[in-house]
Parts: structure tokens; sequence; C-alpha cells
């Protein structure tokens, strides 16, 4: 069955539990991402290390289980990354639910998520944490 | 047809009386013996779009709210409209343009007649509710409100009954204030209302007939009669009322009345506004160009009279034609018989729902219409309503455009089920089971 290509367990699994759920203190780096059609909200906290690497990174919010998941998911690939590497890791993982020919490199168990190509009214819930990270890291 | 009465058959003394009893009509032991021998069945196979497969599932429509879908005969309407009538209305002199010119008018004698009117010049066309309210926030808000002036609504407000009063308050500078909900039943303070026109100078009360997010009905009735009592204008939002009740803007005694064509069997792009005589005599146009002018010089225009007046450019003739045959076809069903069925399913709605573990349900246990908003569990609405999806069910998730009601109540989101006439109550069954199976795949 489709749905259960989009919610596969390890979705499932972090939107029950997310991973790195809560606030970093300042002065860790925040941004916001916000849903109006659903009105799903999600913060990001990402907290850099002196050469510019995501040194830690936690999240909060009330979203469904597309977006819990995939921020959370978010959270524990980008932890440790170079910004530019997170930046990199946002596009490919875009792409991958957007484009027929993406590469599934470098992804790992976002792929969990390919689900939601099926299903593009819920794009944005996958992407919204991610964006909230690029705002971050802009910061 | 019963007689044309208030459409929350609250009449009477419910709301500053008893407020536990809510404002619903039913008349005990009578409202369901009505409702049960209704024959939904019937009136489903007027609707060719209802019989289909959605993920190979039969479709079982719970969007009412958001949306009616469309009597063949008014599809055929519509369809004869452009192959046989069209052409553009007014000043023609030619064949076509008499037929059509014809039609929109014996339109508006239709809409006329079902609102209770009295006169057709009372009955404005628009695109829909959200146009009907922002011309009178537009035009009579910018004549009549100033410094001291207030504009009085609710906070289960709809954005298109909230966010013009916003706009024409902060324009205007006058005071816009809210009735609170209170409770988990989200109840009006009804009581509060009188307390409110006698501290301030409330020009003009806006309000929700049924509520698109609760599901409760509102005394309309009672509440224009205190409006009136102390001078004020009365708007009657009845977007999720027009198609579902008798209503009688008489009866009510409310000044404007508004409602969209696509929530009652009708198209979208068309809607009513009703507007007593007197108070659309003096009010400025909303919009301006052709149409909607006597004589025009290069240096100035003169208007025609309502409700041309406010009708500037082409309007949605084919549009107007289709509204008329819905409302012809509510009307043979019997708008009473409609709503004894609509509050029925959502009584049934809300009982069988309420058995569910975890789950919250918004507005009032009684005096509710057929609509439905709830939280099961942990599953976010988008989860729950993409589950249905799988399963052929049609259901909206989200804010309900009440944002500022839901952050109130402390959701972000809910599922609706809402109904119509054409629904039953064995798809009441099937949603029960869907959401039982949701329950188990979701974990929650």
């Amino acid at each position: 069955m489709e749905l259960d290509e989009l919610y596969q367990t390890i979705i499932l699994d972090h939107a029950k539990r997310p991973r790195n759920f809560g606030e970093l203190p300042p002065p860790a780096a925040k941004g916001e991402g916000y849903n109006p059609s659903c009105g799903d909200e999600v913060t990001v906290f990402v907290a850099a290390s002196p050469d510019h690497k995501v040194d830690q990174i936690r999240f909060t919010g009330q979203a469904c289980a597309i977006c819990m998941a995939s921020t959370s998911l978010m959270t524990t690939q980008v932890k440790g990354k170079s910004f530019a590497e997170a930046l990199k890791l946002k596009q490919s993982f875009i792409d991958f639910l957007t484009k027929e020919t993406a590469s599934t490199a470098g992804l790992g168990n976002l792929q969990a998520l390919g689900g939601v190509k099926k299903f593009p009214q819920r794009l944005k819930c996958a992407t919204l944490g991610w964006h909230a990270l690029a705002k971050a890291l802009n910061e | 047809m019963g007689t044309r009465n208030l459409t929350s058959q609250s009449s009477g003394d419910c709301y500053f009386g008893d407020r536990t009893r809510g404002c619903a009509t039913e008349v005990p032991g009578r409202g369901s013996d009505v409702a049960s021998n209704f024959p939904a069945s019937k009136y489903r196979a007027d609707f060719p779009i209802l019989d289909q497969t959605v993920n190979g599932h039969p479709l079982v429509y719970l969007d009412n709210a958001a949306s009616t879908q469309h009597p063949a005969c008014v599809i055929d309407e519509i369809s004869r409209y452009y192959r046989q009538d069209h052409a553009n209305v007014h000043r023609g002199i030619h064949e076509l343009s008499t037929r059509s010119t014809k039609l929109y008018e014996d339109a508006r004698s239709a809409v006329s007649k079902y609102v209770g009117a009295g006169s057709s010049d009372s009955v404005i066309f628009t695109r829909g509710t959200t146009e009907g309210i922002n011309l009178v926030a537009s035009s009579w808000g910018s004549a009549h409100l100033g410094p001291g002036d207030t504009v009085l609504i609710t906070e289960m407000e709809h954005h298109a009954n909230l966010i013009p009063w916003q706009i024409i308050t902060r324009k205007t500078g006058a005071t816009l204030q809210y009735l609170p909900i209170e409770g988990d039943e989200a109840n009006v303070n009804w009581p509060m209302l009188e307390r409110r026109f006698e501290q301030s100078k409330v020009s003009l009360i806006a309000f929700t007939h049924i509520s698109n997010s609760l599901g409760c009905v509102n005394p309309a009735k009672e509440i224009c009669a205190v409006a009136r009592r102390y001078g004020a204008v009365t708007l009657v939002d009845a977007a999720q009322s027009a198609g579902h009740a008798p209503i009688d803007v008489q009866e009510l005694g409310c000044d404007f009345l508004t409602f969209s064509g696509h929530k009652c069997c009708g198209p979208t792009g068309i809607g009513v506004l009703f507007g007593r005589p007197e108070l659309l005599a003096d009010l400025e146009p909303y919009q301006f160009g052709g149409e909607m002018i006597s004589r025009v010089t290069f240096e100035a225009a003169e208007w025609k009279p309502g409700p041309h007046r406010f009708e500037a450019g082409t309007p949605h003739i084919a549009g107007a034609a289709g509204l008329a045959v819905a409302l012809e076809y509510l009307e043979k069903i019997g708008r009473t018989e409609i709503q004894s069925y609509d509050h029925h399913l959502g009584r049934l709605a809300y009982e069988r729902l309420s058995a569910l573990p975890g789950i919250r349900i918004l507005g009032p246990r009684t005096g509710r219409a057929g609509l439905v908003s709830f939280q099961l569990g942990s599953i976010h609405a988008h989860d729950l309503v993409a589950y249905a999806n799988q399963f052929g069910i049609a259901m909206r998730g989200g804010h309900h455009c009440t944002q500022p009601l839901m952050r109130k109540l402390g959701l972000q989101a809910t599922a609706r089920a809402s109904f119509y006439f054409y629904n039953t109550e064995s798809e009441i069954d099937r949603l029960i089971e869907v959401l039982g199976n949701a329950i188990r795949y979701f974990g929650a």
C-alpha cells in the first residue's frame, strides 16, 4: 500500500520519538519554519563550532509525522557537518523528493522519506525543517 | 416544506435562558423520526460525482463545509446556458442577450424568494461569502465607522469575517471587539452580548450563523434583536447555514446576510449578499466600471440604484443560473427536512466519535449542525486526513481558516468531517472504522 511507503516504520518511530528534540540556549542560532496551510511550526537551533561546523543541533515544534520525522532525521544527519555540507545535503534531499533522476548518494536513512514523491501535497511537510535549518545557518 | 423559520430553531429563550441547552433546533422526539426516514440514498443518486472510487474504495465525501457537490440538474443547466443562451447581460437588444438577462434577473428573484428578501432589489450577486463581507466592510464601513465606533464579532469567526473588520476598523479609527468563547464546548458568552452594547457604541455586529470549525448553531435571531434595540447594524455570515436550513431574513431580522453558492449545491464563483433596501440606498459602490453606472462624463459618473450599483463588470451569469436551479432543488427536498437530517448526522457522528480513545471534539455536544471537528489522540490532522484519503474518505485537516480560534483552543489543526443530505449513516460507520484503524496504524 502506498501509505506504508509514506509512513515507513522509521518515519513513525522518529515522529513519535523525535531525536534531538528541545531548545538550545543563546548564542545558538535559531531558524523558524511555518506552514500556513496547516499551521505546522518548527524551530531549529544550531550551535556552531569555531570552524563553522554544526556542533549541536536541536529542534522544537508541533507538526505532522512527515515533518517531525524529516526534521528529526535531519538533525541526526547534519550534526558534525560543515555549514556548506549541511546546505548541500538539504539540496540533495529536496532534489531526491522532486526530481526523477536525482541521486540518493549521501542521503542515508533520509531515503525513508521517498514515499513523499507520491504525495506531492506533503512536500512542504517534508522540507519545512530543512528550510528552518537553512535560516538558522544563514543567521 | 415546513414553515420558514430561523435555522437554528433556537427561537425563543434558549440562549439567554439556559445556555446548556445550546441552540439546537431539534424538537425532541420528532427530529429523529424525520431524520431516519430521510431518503438520503435517493438524493445521492442525483450527484454523479459521488459515484466513484478513490484509491480503490467507494468515495465517502465528508468535506461539505468546504464545498458541496452538484446535482445533475445544476450541471445540466450550466451546460444548457452555454450551449443555448449565452450573451452578455443588460443593455443588449438581441435575442441571446435578452435571454441571458432574463435568466440572470430570474435567478435574483429566485434567491430573493429563497431568503425571504421581499424584493429582488435587496439581492446582490457576489463571488461568494468573502466578497459579500468585504463589500459591507468596505462600503458600509467607510461611510459609517470612525473613532468611537465599535465593530463586534466573535472569536469563532472565519478569517473572511475577521480580516475585513481588522482592516476597516484600522483604516477608520474604529475599534474591533470580540465576544469570547469559553470552556471546552467553546460556546460564545452570549449573556455578555448585551453588556458589550451597553459599554461601547457598537455600530455593527457580524457573526457566523453556523461555525465552520465548531459546528455550533448561533442564535442569530436573538442576536439581531439585541443589536436592533441598540441601533446596531447586523451581518450574518450564512456560509454554513444557507444550504442547510430554512433562512428568512425577515424572521432573522438581520440587515445583511451573505452566503456562497458552492456550499449549497451551486457553482463556485457566485454568492449572494442580502442587504436591507434602506441600507443599500445610500451605500457607495464597492467596485467601479461597467454595468453599475447610469450616466458617465469625462469628469464624473452617477450610479445605478442597487443592486446593480454593486455589480461592476460582467457578472457570473452561468453561476447565477446554476445557483437558481440549486436553490430550487433544495426547496424541492425541503430545507426543514435537510436541516433535521443534517443535525441528525452531526449528532450521530458526535456520539460515535466520542467512543474513540483519546478523541477531543470541538464545540458543543448539543445544538450542533452536521459537522464535527476533532483531534484524535496524538495523530496530527494531516496524517489522519492522508490516512482516511487512502480509504476513499475526503475530510479536511487544518485550521479551517480560524487560526485565532484554534490558537485559543490550544490547537494547530483538527480533522473535520462535514455532512450534507446525500451522506448516509453507513458512511459514518465507515469513517469510524477507518479512524479506529488509524489509531492502530499510528500507534496513537
